[in-house]
């Protein structure tokens, strides 16, 4: 016990020792959720559109006031005629434009129809349809305001409602995603580079001649890398709580309990690896390249896992963290209890318990 | 009882269909509270066999016993009696000396003040940089670290790998002569050195050369083996001194000692006059009639 203990005294030593793990420990992973929670969105804030008003009138202003009055645009008022427009756009100054027809109040009220043109930048496709969406939301809720006052005989009236994450925030997914991939890069890249560098270090060979058992130098390796893991889960979950503003709408313990699955999965990911490399190089490179790669492409936190070619969606069923992500939204998201989530716990554990039976057996007693 | 038997013991590397034979069919013993050397050039197989001694590589063939436990079999006993430094620096650079002490004491169930006796000579010298991370001391200091948390756990073998490849030549004094005080308390040493002028300092010795033992014997009968007189020659153009000495008809051998060549020369009296007056155009030549040392023997073999 007092082996094991010192063991990990000295792990922290050389974690604390060396500023630039440090900072991947515990820099990384703020650093991460802030970029993702806030700089790579989605969402359309504060975008610049133009208005073309040619009649100028009571309705159009009441619509002009509408739209400005919404987060959504910043409304440049020096254009006046279409040419303007064009230019606007070539220049990248707009990405919408809207234009009243003449008379548009006049129309309304004697033939009962106006034209409203909308104009958007699509070389941004997404955009283009949020910001039409949006115009055409506002000035449908006008048009319903109006109606209130005279009646027309048929009306569907559609409502809409999104669940789970209805201001369609981006730390919705960024947060799970984020969760997923910093967790497994912390505990399977930190915890095999960890074990190599004893390797490549050449003390390894003597910890080998030693009574320490190699299993306790394993288990005194992951170990530091846990609790690290634990403290990162905390600190993501307190950023997306109160920077990101987003709730933890299920139970905290069954998040944190999937949360300690998914750790003992990446921890024991990275004792593979370290079974498998010789070097430091190598244990990162195939952490990279090996875990990286997959966990963003296939784990359903960038790309729809239902979009991608059959192969694809095979091979990402092996991919750890496209379960926890699941998990995480489920429980985090979507208030899940366990009834609906064990077939994903089950499916993380079972992938544990592959990966040590493996690294068991690989794991060499000798040079 | 020997604290270690070897017998036979082969271990070949494969690269790329390249089979290198680093240790091959060596046996030797080493008798219990003895300090044995194993002498030989780099790449002659010695890291090899100490690793295979050390159970931490497995031999192809051949059997190997450490104090009558077998290597393979009763590895996990062997570790927890020996002491092992290898030929590499191999501590926690990021470390301080106390820390590195300390941790390896724990490894091995023992604390530095149990054991300290055994290491006070070394660790005195080193307690002054007893803050000081491993990686930033000098390499004899290094070294010293290395022999004390080798020995913290009071081993009743050593292992040492070429501990003094690297280190200068007082530290090299001071460390040998660690090893002699060692060994009067009774540990069995074994240990491993590219230098021959440290072989004499071994109670006996192996030559080893291309994974082969060339002899095993005290370092003194294995000098006196030499038996052929040895006459160290020098000129004012030492290279053209060696080649010619080389096209002498009566040279057995001549090697480049440093200051001197070392000549060999296939007659038991030989006529020196006759070797003065075929080296008459060399000025500032000096013939003199040396004792050999263990490199002469070592060259004499390998000739064989």
């Amino acid at each position: 016990m007092k082996q094991l203990i010192t063991f990990i005294q000295k792990e922290f030593h050389h974690i604390l020792r060396d500023t630039r793990s440090m900072l991947v420990l515990i820099g990384l992973p703020i650093v991460q959720l802030l970029i993702f929670g806030f700089a790579i969105t989605t969402e359309v804030r504060n975008a610049n559109i133009a208005i073309l008003d040619n009649s100028k009138d009571e309705i159009t202003q009441d619509i002009i006031t509408k739209i400005e009055s919404s987060q959504y645009f910043d409304i440049d008022r020096t254009i006046s005629t279409n040419e303007q427009i064009e230019k606007s756009f070539k220049s990248g100054k707009i990405k919408l434009a809207i234009v009243f027809q003449p008379n548009f109040q006049y129309e309304l009220s004697h033939s009962n129809k106006a034209q409203l043109q909308i104009i958007a930048d699509a070389t941004d496709p997404n955009q283009a349809t949020t910001l039409t969406n949006y115009i055409s939301s506002i000035v449908m809720d006008y048009q319903n305001e109006l109606n209130q006052q005279n009646k027309l005989p048929y009306t569907i009236k559609t409502e809409m409602r999104m669940l789970y994450n209805p201001q369609l925030k981006g730390a919705y997914t960024s947060v799970p995603g984020v969760m997923g991939m910093i967790l497994l890069l912390i505990s399977a890249m930190m915890t095999s580079i960890a074990i190599v560098r004893e390797k490549e270090l050449g003390t390894m060979e003597i910890l080998l001649v030693s009574p320490m058992k190699p299993w306790l130098v394993v288990i005194s390796k992951v170990i530091p890398y846990f609790v690290i893991s634990l403290i990162n889960v905390v600190t993501i979950l307190i950023l997306s709580v109160f920077v990101l503003g987003l709730p933890i709408e299920g139970s905290l313990f069954l998040l944190i309990a999937s949360t300690i699955i998914y750790i003992f999965c990446a921890l024991s990911l990275g004792i593979l690896i370290s079974t498998v490399t010789e070097t430091q190089q190598a244990a990162m490179l195939i952490s990279l390249l090996g875990l990286m790669l997959p966990v963003v492409m296939l784990s359903g936190y960038a790309f729809p896992i239902a979009n991608m070619p059959t192969i694809l969606q095979i091979l990402s069923n092996l991919v750890p963290a496209k379960w926890y992500i699941i998990i995480v939204k489920n429980v985090m998201i979507k208030g899940i209890g366990i009834e609906q989530i064990w077939k994903e716990l089950l499916i993380l554990s079972a992938m544990t318990g592959t990966f040590l039976i493996i690294s068991i057996k690989r794991f060499k007693i000798r040079l | 009882m020997n604290a270690i038997e070897v017998n036979n013991i082969t271990k070949t590397y494969s690269a790329k269909k390249n089979f290198v034979t680093a240790v091959n069919d060596v046996s030797f013993s080493v008798a219990e509270g003895e300090l044995f050397g194993l002498i030989g050039p780099d790449g002659s197989g010695k890291t090899s066999i100490f690793r295979i001694l050390t159970t931490v590589l497995l031999a192809d063939k051949g059997t190997a016993k450490v104090m009558n436990l077998d290597v393979v079999k009763n590895y996990t006993s062997i570790r927890n009696m020996i002491g092992y430094m290898p030929g590499r620096f191999s501590l926690y650079q990021d470390l301080t000396v106390e820390e590195n002490l300390n941790f390896f004491a724990t490894i091995f169930n023992t604390t530095i003040q149990e054991n300290y006796e055994l290491v006070a000579d070394i660790y005195k010298q080193l307690e002054p940089f007893k803050t000081r991370r491993a990686g930033k001391l000098s390499g004899g200091m290094k070294q010293k670290l290395a022999l004390s948390c080798a020995l913290i756990h009071k081993p009743k073998i050593l292992f040492l790998d070429e501990p003094t490849t690297g280190v200068d030549p007082v530290s090299r004094k001071e460390f040998w002569e660690m090893l002699k005080r060692l060994k009067a308390q009774g540990i069995s040493i074994l240990v491993s050195t590219p230098y021959m002028d440290e072989a004499n300092l071994c109670d006996r010795i192996a030559l080893i050369q291309t994974g082969k033992i060339l002899e095993i014997d005290t370092p003194q009968n294995i000098v006196n083996r030499f038996e052929k007189n040895l006459y160290a020659v020098k000129s004012k153009r030492m290279f053209n001194l060696l080649n010619d000495l080389r096209a002498y008809s009566k040279t057995e051998s001549c090697f480049s000692f440093g200051q001197y060549h070392h000549l060999v020369l296939n007659e038991e009296h030989p006529d020196m006059n006759e070797l003065k007056s075929y080296l008459k155009d060399h000025t500032e030549l000096e013939i003199t009639q040396i004792k050999p040392n263990i490199e002469d023997r070592f060259m004499q073999l390998m000739r064989k």
